[in-house]
């Protein structure tokens, strides 16, 4: 047998190793950032937080810190005190906080379709929308009522709204006739309360023209002003997150499942599997020739204008200024 | 396929195979009743388990609805200072140990018109009685499910069980009951009272529950939520429909709806801790909404019928195998014998009749065919031995017959010619006896130069007896015949010779003649012979006419005529034997007299040779194979007159 003697090759390979290794990195230096989700660990947030494992975000040249969300922590604030660079935020809220006065910017829409709904038993006689006249219906904090509300003015309904709280449990005891959902939490919770789908009547308010895209990537306007690439890489690995989580499910599920009991959060790995599912269904545009994650004008207008109506703001922001667009961002 | 195979295979396979078939059905018929009895008695017992289970947890939840129960009723009844409530509620914390905790929390402003809050709060701590208010900007009770539910229901109920809010891993759960207040004639709803219960009781009373090995029991809420359950991840994390949905368990979803519905139910179900065949009982916590499920698994609650039926059938087993050893043993017991016989039978049938068979003690069929069996030996041998003897006999018999048949036929002349110096005459002679043996005989001989005595004769009977008075007679003949005797003489004093002593009464025809060969005269006597032929030359044959005489050797004074012919040269005497005339063919025709002078008129031309081997070859000819029943003898004398040169 012929004998390699190796020791100098090794010496040499990691010699150049060394030297690739130090210019990258000399090249670019990973940047700092801190992002909080608007909730606690769940699959609403698993992109986030596969591209955050799989070091997508490191690719991109982002040494991100991720704050842990929940009741306790406001986005908002956050963002304002500059304690986090990026945040999770409903396009409402973000319209809303820029009419209110903090200066920031929305640099991905990742949920392209409103996932709120209504739900009611069709033991209770509702398969219709007009069938919702007169009764009891659930409704969330005032954020999540300018859909009901426009959809009840727009169909001339009369109901008596009820404060929902976080459980379902008072539709389930039929202590209200229709429920607020989210179609990848709630609605799920209450299949998983034993009602079948069939025996629920649902509304989704996209499909009354009331479509309120919801969740989308927020950051300072100052930030974004200082560095463009720093937002715009941070967006486009959260896209390649939620790329990466809708092709390898259940290794999203590992990782989210994991987030959830270091949270010490109950983690129910069958519902967060139709939360990703159904993630994925309101993610990917309809139109398929526009990429993931951009923020398109009419939905913009559509819920500026709620806002407005519901005298939530006084003006609605320029959409120019509100969104800044990453997907076709020069830098990569 | 089973034709080919031996009687033990046989009755092994079929006396194995119906056993078996018994068995099976005895068996599966006892096995299903057995099981179906047992059956019967665990869904009785696990009815009885869950409901007395779940009889258990009413009675404890019931006993803790009474406290707010009363409480609200005092309420609603009585008229009472902020102090006189606070103190209720503390006295039904602290007198009710099941009791953790309870508020009486009032609807915004119910209380009094400045605070939106008015919730008196008590709950116990590390063993004390602690005080607050419920009700914040970051805690607003209305809209709790504790709260919230019960008013929007206007009636009493137990929340969704819950973890406390800080308090390790305790499962709670909170029985609220509104109240009323009659304002303005109108019975409005003016706030809940609560009793918190920790479900530490509850769990360890359903954990408690052990059937056999793994059967356990659980505890669903009205939610399908798992409240206890031994696979801990469950608990509060999942619904019973969850469970079903990742199991993808349609069958699942459907016992968890009746579950919740407060219906009762015994399933068969497979375990989720373990996997195996349960049966589930369960059966609803009327109180709370709350539904018991039990499961029993079935193999080790079957175990006992298991191991029994394990057993039996290890003794049905071993039985067959004992069957089957106990039939291949008779069976080979009955074809052991049977196939030695065969052997046996098969050398025998090779010729060895000395091979031992050997000897079977019992006396049933396979002994008797054994027994058989050596008596046929015994007699097959005894027959051949037998045979062997009567062969080698016969075989001496036969060649003693060959050489007598030798010795005779060297007694009578058979070179032809036989006087090759004499051309006075031919002669020519045949004899042809029907077995080795005959009694035809013809002789010739000079008596003197002139005189040749012929004759032919034919004895009574045939075979070896015929013989020898034929070998006696012509020797007689040749012995008398001398010179100047006539035929007569001779015949008479040859039929006195055989007369003597002849005691088997045998006779002999016979033809006796004297041919002067000079002369052509011919001297003859007939002892009852056939008539020869005579054929005058030219002009063919005609049977002798003359005195038919006597045969001999029967009588003794018998008188004997010679007569007297003189031959032409060229003409013929044929003498034969009646085995000629007589030879018969297939249609049992006999050959006859006139066929046979036709034949020879035919042949006038032939020597005397070629005239009797002519006629041998006609007789054989019509005789068609049909075998000769009498000795043959033809002799001819053809006269040529000697011409003095």
């Amino acid at each position: 047998m012929r004998k390699v003697i190796l020791t100098p090759y090794l010496f040499l390979i990691s010699f150049f190793c060394f030297i690739a290794i130090s210019i990258s990195a000399k090249e670019e230096p990973l940047k700092k950032a801190t992002f909080i989700p608007q909730w606690a660990p769940q699959a609403q947030f698993v992109g986030y937080y596969v591209a955050y494992e799989k070091g997508i975000y490191k690719k991109h040249g982002v040494d991100l810190t991720i704050i842990p969300g929940g009741p306790e922590a406001s986005p908002s604030e956050l963002l304002n005190s500059h304690q986090a660079d990026f945040a999770t935020l409903w396009l409402s809220s973000g319209i809303q906080m820029r009419d209110a006065g903090i200066g920031l910017v929305n640099i991905a829409q990742i949920l392209q379709r409103s996932a709120l709904m209504l739900v009611a038993k069709k033991t209770s006689g509702i398969e219709t929308l007009q069938d919702i006249n007169g009764r009891k219906v659930g409704l969330w904090g005032l954020i999540f009522q300018i859909q009901p509300k426009a959809l009840f003015k727009k169909y001339d309904i009369h109901v008596k709204i009820i404060s929902q709280s976080y459980s379902v449990n008072l539709f389930l005891r039929d202590g209200v006739d229709v429920a607020s959902a989210m179609w990848y939490n709630e609605y799920h919770t209450i299949l998983n309360a034993g009602i079948n789908p069939e025996e629920l009547t649902t509304f989704f308010f996209y499909e009354y023209g009331l479509n309120f895209p919801e969740d989308g990537i927020y950051t300072l306007q100052e930030t974004y002003e200082k560095d463009p690439e720093l937002c715009c890489a941070f967006a486009k690995a959260s896209i390649e997150g939620w790329q990466y989580a809708f092709v390898h499910p259940e290794e999203a599920l590992d990782v989210v499942m994991k987030y959830m009991e270091e949270a010490h959060i109950p983690a129910n790995r069958i519902h967060q599997k139709w939360m990703l599912e159904r993630m994925k269904d309101l993610i990917l545009p309809e139109d398929t020739s526009i990429a993931m994650g951009r923020l398109l004008f009419d939905d913009y207008e559509r819920v500026a204008q709620g806002l407005k109506e519901n005298k939530l703001i006084d003006e609605i922001p320029g959409f120019e200024t509100f969104y800044k667009r990453c997907d076709n961002h020069a830098k990569e | 396929m089973l034709r080919n195979k031996g009687i033990a295979f046989k009755l092994i396979f079929y006396i194995l195979v119906s056993a078996l078939i018994i068995f099976i059905l005895i068996f599966g018929y006892n096995y299903i009743v057995v099981r179906q009895v047992i059956s019967r008695k665990i869904e009785e017992s696990a009815k009885n388990l869950a409901q007395a289970t779940t009889s258990r947890i009413d009675i404890v939840l019931r006993s803790v609805e009474k406290a707010p129960e009363n409480l609200a009723c005092f309420i609603e009844n009585s008229s009472y200072s902020k102090e006189e409530l606070i103190n209720s509620l503390r006295s039904v914390v602290e007198n009710n140990p099941e009791i953790y905790g309870g508020t009486i929390a009032f609807e915004p402003y119910a209380f009094n018109s400045e605070s939106i809050y008015f919730a008196p709060y008590f709950y116990k701590s590390n063993g004390e009685i602690k005080f607050t208010y419920l009700g914040s900007e970051t805690y607003r009770y209305f809209y709790w499910d504790w709260y919230q539910i019960p008013r929007e229901l206007e009636r009493p109920m137990w929340s969704e069980p819950y973890y406390d809010v800080g308090g390790g891993n305790i499962i709670m759960a909170t029985y609220s009951v509104p109240f009323y207040k009659t304002v303005d004639g109108e019975r409005r709803l003016t706030g809940i009272v609560t009793a918190d219960i920790s479900l530490l009781w509850l769990q360890k009373m359903v954990s408690s529950i052990k059937i056999s090995q793994t059967g356990y029991g659980f505890l669903i809420s009205k939610n399908g939520t798992v409240v206890t359950h031994p696979t801990e991840k469950l608990i509060m994390n999942e619904t019973i429909f969850s469970v079903a949905e990742a199991r993808g368990d349609a069958k699942l979803r459907e016992i968890g709806r009746e579950m919740i519905k407060g219906m009762s139910g015994f399933v068969p179900f497979n375990s989720i801790v373990t996997g195996k065949k349960c049966w589930m009982v369960y059966g609803p916590v009327f109180s709370s909404g709350w539904s018991l499920g039990v499961l029993f698994p079935q193999d080790e609650l079957l175990a006992d019928i298991t191991r029994l039926n394990r057993m039996v059938f290890s003794l049905v087993i071993a039985g067959i195998l004992f069957l089957s050893f106990i039939i291949a043993s008779i069976a080979s017991n009955i074809t052991r014998p049977l196939r030695t016989l065969a052997k046996k039978s098969e050398e025998i049938g090779s010729g060895n009749l000395d091979v031992e068979i050997p000897s079977v003690k019992s006396r049933d069929e396979v002994g008797q065919l054994t027994e058989s069996f050596v008596y046929m030996k015994q007699s097959l041998k005894q027959y051949i031995k037998e045979l062997t003897e009567t062969t080698a006999a016969k075989e001496r018999i036969e060649s003693e017959l060959k050489i007598a048949h030798d010795i005779q036929m060297s007694i009578v002349p058979k070179i032809f010619p036989p006087f090759p110096e004499r051309s006075e005459f031919d002669i020519y002679a045949t004899l042809e006896p029907a077995r080795e043996v005959g009694g035809d005989f013809y002789d010739f001989f000079f008596i003197d130069d002139e005189h040749l005595c012929f004759v032919i004769g034919d004895v009574s009977g045939k075979g070896v007896p015929a013989s020898l008075f034929m070998a006696v007679t012509k020797t007689l003949i040749k012995t008398i015949a001398s010179k100047n005797m006539s035929p007569n003489e001779i015949l008479k004093r040859a039929n006195v010779e055989l007369c003597h002593d002849n005691d088997s009464c045998m006779f002999v025809t016979i033809f006796l003649g004297i041919l002067n060969t000079k002369t052509g005269e011919v001297l003859y006597t007939n002892g009852g012979h056939n008539p020869p032929l005579i054929v005058h030359k030219g002009k063919g044959g005609d049977f002798l006419e003359m005195e038919q005489g006597t045969a001999i050797g029967a009588f003794e004074d018998i008188i004997f005529k010679t007569e007297r012919l003189v031959l032409q040269s060229g003409d013929y005497i044929f003498m034969y034997t009646d085995g000629v005339t007589e030879a018969v063919n297939k249609t049992e025709e006999l050959f006859s007299e006139e066929r046979l002078k036709r034949d020879i008129n035919v042949l006038l031309e032939k020597s005397v040779k070629e005239l009797v081997l002519n006629i041998v070859e006609k007789i054989k000819d019509f005789s068609q194979g049909v075998p000769q029943a009498d000795d043959i003898t033809m002799m001819v004398i053809k006269y040529k007159r000697k011409f003095k040169s």
